[in-house]
């Protein structure tokens, strides 16, 4: 290849030649060196028009050592770690978890991170969750849950299921309601679960892709911690981000468990799920297939097999689906990096999916990520002829069909 | 440009207080300490100066739950020395005059050119800890400061006051300032850079001296906030609820 002459001038300031040879510690990151420059990852990027250096710039910035040229600008905040590059690239480079997650950790270190960023990343250091809300609160989303939410520390028994709730399912109002129907839901199908409450971290993925590796293992290490103290078979998370941690990236720092997301779990279930499914819903819904599930760790039926268990529900697919979906704008750190994020771009992507969603005529948006209802739903009032389309949580649809048996 | 940050741990309001049962004093169990929000842009202030005119930035913390994380996050940060005064404790009622005495013994020692606290705490009941100090030793004050510019060893300091007046004032070195707000926000610093410096960084622990507490106030009691008379709602139609008004404007404006 041609990179190495270049190198010089960079090697000087010590950065390029170091920066690159850590991406190839990535899992595949040799695979950066068969980069074709066809710039397929910079066109499927959803903001990639708008940065400055879009994947393939970046490598051919580092190829040239002027990697140092991307660091001085601020358009990589836009990568939402949405996986849609790294799934596209025909050199099958780990773009995101490689390049894009590990420039944004060279970032972080200069101190050069956008402010409210900043207060996420500090919030989950102090609090353990990115909100900065008090984590003697973490389990009250369940308080008036009949029969009561078992808390881990109280039950003290083993468990078959340890439910991780996670930060925005925990703490958002519209994510503590579908944490209330997940848990109904649970209740309905008599499962053995606990959730940890208090002793809850977050799970950190979301601050990891957003280059806060140091945070991560932090948070991670506090997790293990907790999952050390309980017994139980396995570990069922609300958050495909969580899902995604425990699954793909615990393992590496030697926490390991078998791991669920509820959507797979209730999937696995529906012999005894679908018959308690009595309440029609009479609704046109699409899907939106969250990065974390669907592109990142192939799961796209049991989301959808939930759906059409549901009677009355029609399932439309939207333009963008399955592999192709299109992110909601929270991930990577985007849900600290709104403010940013509009002045850069003047929309926002969770309103291409509420377009699309309404060209499908669906009623219902129907999600599984805790990210995605504050943002579908906040777009539904900025998109022209949006006031219609209802967001919820799988959980909650399920709860819908299930409510009459009380 | 010697500076010392002499820093304080103040409970942390995300969660709830709740008072002791002797009804004087926070209930410290629960407790979370934090560092004071102002001494945030104190100790980036003092980093600022230090980038610009060289020199060495040192804190000093009482001890407690959460000081070795604020001491090692500030050596992340560049701060230079990190000292902890053992034996007396943020979660024991330390007032703003005991908390002067104890800094004023380092501080003499380290014979600073600067001294940078935060301007004022969400729990100083005997006055801020920035004036104390500075009686304590021998040097002047000036507090609410958003800006400072060493000039022939001298200070230019920005002060701001109530109004939106902002004053720009000489002072002579060495000096205590009390800081409102650092020239630019305080830095982030990457986990992986605290948990370095957990492993490098070394922390002076200085025996505090005896603890003197005289010149506080003593507290009778603590309680939270009494629910005062609720507000009533004024129905009616518009002429209605305009008469009722003029009334309530005529009644009150009498007393």
């Amino acid at each position: 290849m041609m990179a190495a002459p270049a190198m010089e001038a960079a090697d000087a300031a010590g950065f390029t030649d170091s920066f690159s040879l850590s991406l190839e510690e990535v899992e595949e990151g040799r695979r950066i060196r068969a980069c074709l420059q066809c710039a397929a990852c910079s066109g499927i990027c959803p903001f990639g028009y708008l940065m400055d250096f879009p994947p393939h710039k970046m490598i051919s910035a580092m190829r040239a050592g002027m990697f140092e040229k991307v660091m001085g600008v601020d358009s990589l905040w836009l990568c939402v770690s949405c996986y849609a590059c790294a799934q596209i690239c025909p050199a099958q480079i780990p773009l995101t978890n490689g390049l894009m997650t590990r420039a944004k950790e060279e970032m972080l270190l200069t101190g050069s991170i956008p402010a409210e960023l900043q207060e996420a990343l500090e919030n989950s250091q102090r609090y353990g969750n990115a909100l900065g809300e008090p984590p003697r609160r973490r389990a009250d989303w369940a308080m008036d849950i009949e029969p009561a939410v078992p808390i881990l520390s109280k039950i003290k028994r083993p468990v078959e299921v340890l439910w991780f709730v996670g930060d925005y399912a925990s703490y958002h109002p519209r994510g503590r309601q579908a944490s209330q129907a997940l848990a109904r839901v649970l209740n309905r199908l008599d499962v053995d679960y606990g959730i940890l409450g208090p002793e809850e971290n977050s799970d950190g993925d979301s601050q990891r892709l957003a280059g806060e590796t140091g945070l991560f293992e932090m948070l991670a290490e506090k997790n293990a911690r907790a999952f050390g103290k309980y017994e139980f078979e396995e570990i069922l998370t609300t958050d495909p981000h969580a899902f995604n941690a425990l699954k793909n990236e615990y393992p590496a720092l030697g926490i390991s468990y078998p791991v669920a997301h509820y959507s797979q779990f209730l999937a696995g279930r529906l012999d005894r799920l679908q018959p308690l499914l009595t309440r029609e819903i009479p609704a046109r819904v699409a899907f939106h297939d969250p990065c974390y599930l669907g592109r990142a760790n192939g799961i796209y039926e049991d989301p959808r097999r939930l759906l059409t268990a549901v009677p009355g529900v029609e399932l439309v697919e939207m333009l963008h689906t399955r592999e192709t979906s299109i992110c909601c704008g929270g991930g990577g750190g985007g849900m600290w990096l709104d403010g940013f994020r509009w002045e850069k771009a003047h929309f926002r992507l969770s309103e291409i999916r509420v377009q699309e969603a309404i060209d499908v005529r669906a009623d219902i948006l129907a999600v599984t990520c805790p990210y995605e209802m504050p943002r579908f739903e906040d777009a539904t009032k900025t998109v022209t002829g949006a006031k219609h389309l209802v967001v919820k949580d799988i959980a909650e649809l399920l709860v819908d069909s299930l409510i009459e048996q009380g | 440009m010697n500076i010392v940050v002499p820093v304080k741990l103040v409970p942390d309001l995300v969660e709830e207080l709740e008072i002791d049962d002797g009804g004087t004093a926070l209930d410290t169990t629960w407790l979370r300490f934090i560092l004071n929000e102002v001494d945030e842009h104190a100790l980036e202030q003092a980093l600022l100066l230090k980038e610009s005119l060289s020199g060495t930035v040192s804190v000093i913390s009482l001890d407690g739950e959460g000081v070795d994380d604020v001491l090692f996050a500030s050596s992340a940060k560049g701060v230079d020395r990190l000292i902890k005064l053992t034996g007396v404790d943020y979660g024991v009622n330390v007032n703003n005059h005991a908390m002067a005495r104890f800094y004023a013994t380092t501080v003499r020692i380290l014979e600073p050119d600067l001294v940078l606290v935060g301007v004022q705490a969400h729990n100083d009941l005997d006055g801020s800890l920035g004036p104390l100090l500075a009686e304590y030793v021998g040097m002047p004050y000036v507090g609410y400061v958003s800006g400072i510019a060493p000039i022939n060893g001298r200070c230019r300091v920005r002060k701001e006051y109530p109004g939106g007046l902002i004053a720009e004032m000489d002072v002579e070195m060495p000096a205590v300032l009390g800081v409102q707000a650092a020239e630019s926000p305080p830095r982030y610093v990457a986990i992986s850079r605290i948990r370095q410096a957990m492993k490098t960084a070394a922390v002076d622990e200085q025996a505090a001296p005896d603890l003197d507490t005289t010149g506080g106030p003593m507290v009778d009691s603590m309680f939270k906030p009494e629910t005062a008379e609720r507000a009533t709602m004024i129905t009616g139609d518009e002429d209605e609820v305009a008469g009722r008004i003029v009334d309530l404007l005529r009644e009150l404006g009498k007393a």
